[in-house]
């Protein structure tokens, strides 16, 4: 701004911020749902020093700040990934034909609780609780049906398996042989993110180093074997349901993803090698901008880290892509409709992100797994965003308005005071052996949950606009308790029909291989293929590793 | 409540699942509105959960549960409660479960009160006080 322009501008702002503050002002808490205080105005003020090509760059340039890809959805949409799995592997084996009948265009596998913790179906400690949130997976066997009829050279399957993945991984790869399909064909995503299982989201089966190391091991197969498989999708989703703001969500997800960079590189692989595998799973919460500058701020920590810190030279090890489910922890079981729109802004922000792939939640996921139609609903949102609403049309749309780059640095500005924290701890796993991140989550919880409860905070239907006769009419779904009984017979089925010479066999080189430096994936893939169940292959884990204990607080 | 004896609740999480946010800002509140609360941590059994009940010697649990497994849990802690002479011990719990379910366990006697998501956690600290009040009276 010329001189002249300066005063002008001057003279324009005083004027106005006189009249705005003696005009009316409703009386209510300015700031995003994580309590970031938001201004009445931006103005070029707000970012001064705003360099074009240093912040933004354009689309598929360095510092990524507007999208990984240069054409963006002018090129492909999203991936439309609808999260689905239940019962049996044959029950949700026929809801992802359904869903790829209705357009869906990826696969993602939830998995149920027993699976999830590396408990066999017949486990005590699975009792009640098989298939209950996703699909119970004992076995080879169960991956087979899982799969029976969808020819996995053509599509691409997200798995939401983190302890245990690199057995279900090696199932999975396993499956594709028996269809006669390589693993170099493979495309798809393994969430195998253990550190935020010790920070959110409790997962946890063995300690962290050798946790840590059946990460690496993934790494360097996947790096060989595997080339287009995403081998870990670092995750902000749990973080940010277990209560944490939308900063602690980007600090913390990134934090761990520089964690499995440090780790990778310490396991004697090139940064290059396997930082472009690397994916990242954000959570789309329900305020707005907050959430656009959380995904744009994410590209541009990421490029610039991994080009300063960790030394890449391959661009795609730059490239921070990302999953996105919309919050449910902000759906509300009062007036489930309202779900539908509040999924709908979610989806749209997170489109408006830059994001590669999108979950959209279904209204009655807070009372039950979805039925059918809800589903349908929640996939035609994503459909209508991206056929009619026109936000496709141009890249980055909120890009050079005050507001976004302010709140883009500013999301920035707060991750990198948070890894200054952690490094301060001592690094990552340190923070997470000192509570670090969970009682700062577990603060963040409480306090949104004292403004909701003294209605500072209003969440439609819950504490405001509140529907006292409210009879619930939607349907639900239920799991029949015979599906229980059913896998529980098909896994004892399994064990007096397979070859069990050959089981002890692998089961007892795996064991001897987990005490050596051994990559343990060749000889987890021996262990499935002679359908060493899930249990006895993590059981053998579990005695050579030990077991994680947390200290609850809260 | 100064000079009488301090409500005693076991905020307790069974099962597999490590969904704890609702648990741990339940127990904060309960631990502000002046209850002792003992949290049991994540993926308790529910002979674990009857075992420290006793031994912390409670009024009150609170089964968090978030696993769909509400149907097995309630009453399978409310029976080893029963088998192990703490009758007494009040059970109640939290969590996203269908209304049936919720109605359910009420009817079979295994859950006294539940609570879903959307309720003001002092509503919960209420429904404590004057369930201990009501058994004691």
């Amino acid at each position: 701004m010329r001189d002249t322009g300066v005063e002008k501008f001057k003279a324009a702002r005083e004027k106005w911020e006189s009249e705005f503050n003696s005009a009316k002002q409703r009386p209510v808490k300015y700031e995003t749902v994580s309590a970031l205080p938001i201004k009445e105005l931006y103005t070029p003020e707000d970012i001064t020093g705003f360099d074009y090509i240093e912040d933004l760059g354009f689309p598929g340039q360095y510092p990524y700040t507007r999208g990984v890809q240069n054409n963006m959805y002018r090129g492909r949409l999203w991936t439309m990934r609808q999260f689905a799995g239940f019962a049996t592997a044959k029950e949700s084996n026929e809801r992802y034909k359904f869903l790829l009948s209705r357009g869906t265009t990826g696969l993602s596998i939830a998995f149920d609780m027993p699976t999830i913790m590396g408990y066999d179906s017949d486990h005590p400690r699975s009792f009640g609780e098989v298939g209950r949130v996703g699909v119970a997976i004992d076995s080879l066997q169960d991956m087979e049906t899982l799969f029976d009829g969808i020819p996995l050279d053509k599509v691409s399957t997200s798995m939401t398996i983190n302890a245990p993945a690199a057995v279900v991984w090696s199932m999975y790869i396993a499956t594709a042989e028996k269809q006669g399909v390589p693993s170099s064909k493979l495309t798809g995503t393994i969430q195998n993110d253990i550190l935020k299982e010790y920070i959110a989201q409790k997962s946890w089966i063995f300690p962290p180093e050798p946790s840590m190391r059946l990460i690496t091991d993934i790494f360097k197969f996947a790096k060989d074997h595997v080339p287009k498989w995403n081998s870990v999708s670092i995750s902000g989703y749990h973080i940010r349901e277990a209560g944490a703001t939308a900063a602690q969500e980007l600090a913390f997800t990134l934090a761990d993803g520089f964690a499995y960079v440090e780790a990778g590189i310490a396991a004697g692989l090139d940064v290059d090698e396997f930082a472009p595998r690397l994916s990242f799973f954000f959570n789309s919460h329900v305020d707005f901008f907050e959430e656009i500058a959380k995904y744009r701020a994410a590209r541009r920590i990421w490029a610039k880290r991994l080009l300063n810190k960790y030394g890449a030279k391959d661009q795609r090890s730059w490239l921070l892509r990302f999953h996105t489910q919309t919050a449910g922890c902000s759906l509300t079981a009062q007036q489930p409709e309202n779900n539908i729109v509040r999924t709908a802004f979610q989806a749209l922000s997170a489109v408006l992100g830059g994001t590669q792939s999108l979950h959209t939640n279904s209204m009655d996921e807070v009372l039950a797994l979805p039925t059918e139609k809800a589903v349908q609903i929640a996939l035609r949102t994503q459909q209508i965003i991206a056929t009619e609403t026109g936000v496709t049309n141009t890249i980055d749309p909120l890009a050079g308005s005050y507001f976004m780059e302010a709140l883009t640095n500013k999301m920035e500005e707060e991750a990198e005071r948070y890894f200054a924290k952690i490094d301060e701890l001592g690094g990552v796993l340190k923070a997470i052996d000192k509570g670090f991140f969970q009682q700062e989550i577990a603060d963040a919880a409480y306090e949104y949950q004292r403004d909701v409860d003294s209605k500072q905070r209003i969440v439609v239907g819950v504490n405001e606009y509140v529907d006292e006769n409210e009879t619930l009419d939607i349907e639900i779904l239920k799991i029949d308790p015979q599906i229980e009984l059913d896998q529980v017979a098909r896994v004892q089925k399994l064990r007096e029909t397979r070859d069990n010479i050959r089981v002890k066999e692998t089961l007892g080189n795996l064991r001897e291989r987990a005490t050596t430096g051994d990559n343990l994936i060749p000889h987890i893939l021996d262990c499935v293929k002679s359908y060493a169940t899930l249990g006895e292959i993590i059981q053998v884990f579990r005695e050579v590793f030990g077991e994680y204990k947390e200290k609850p607080l809260f | 409540m100064s000079g009488e004896k301090k409500i005693r609740v076991l905020v307790a999480k069974p099962g597999l699942d490590g969904h704890d946010r609702g648990a741990k800002v339940v127990a904060r509140a309960l631990r502000d509105a002046g209850m002792e609360v003992i949290y049991s941590g994540l993926h308790q059994t529910p002979e674990q959960i009857v075992e420290a009940a006793i031994q912390e010697d409670v009024d009150v649990v609170g089964l968090s549960v978030l696993s769909g497994a509400q149907l097995t849990i309630f009453p399978r802690v409310r029976n080893l409660l029963d088998e192990n002479n703490a009758q007494d011990i009040i059970l109640m719990g939290g969590g996203t479960m269908p209304a049936d379910d919720v109605q359910e366990l009420k009817r079979n006697g295994s859950a006294a009160e539940i609570f879903t998501p959307g309720t003001p956690v002092e509503k919960i600290g209420n429904w404590i006080k004057e369930a201990v009040a009501g058994r004691d009276a």
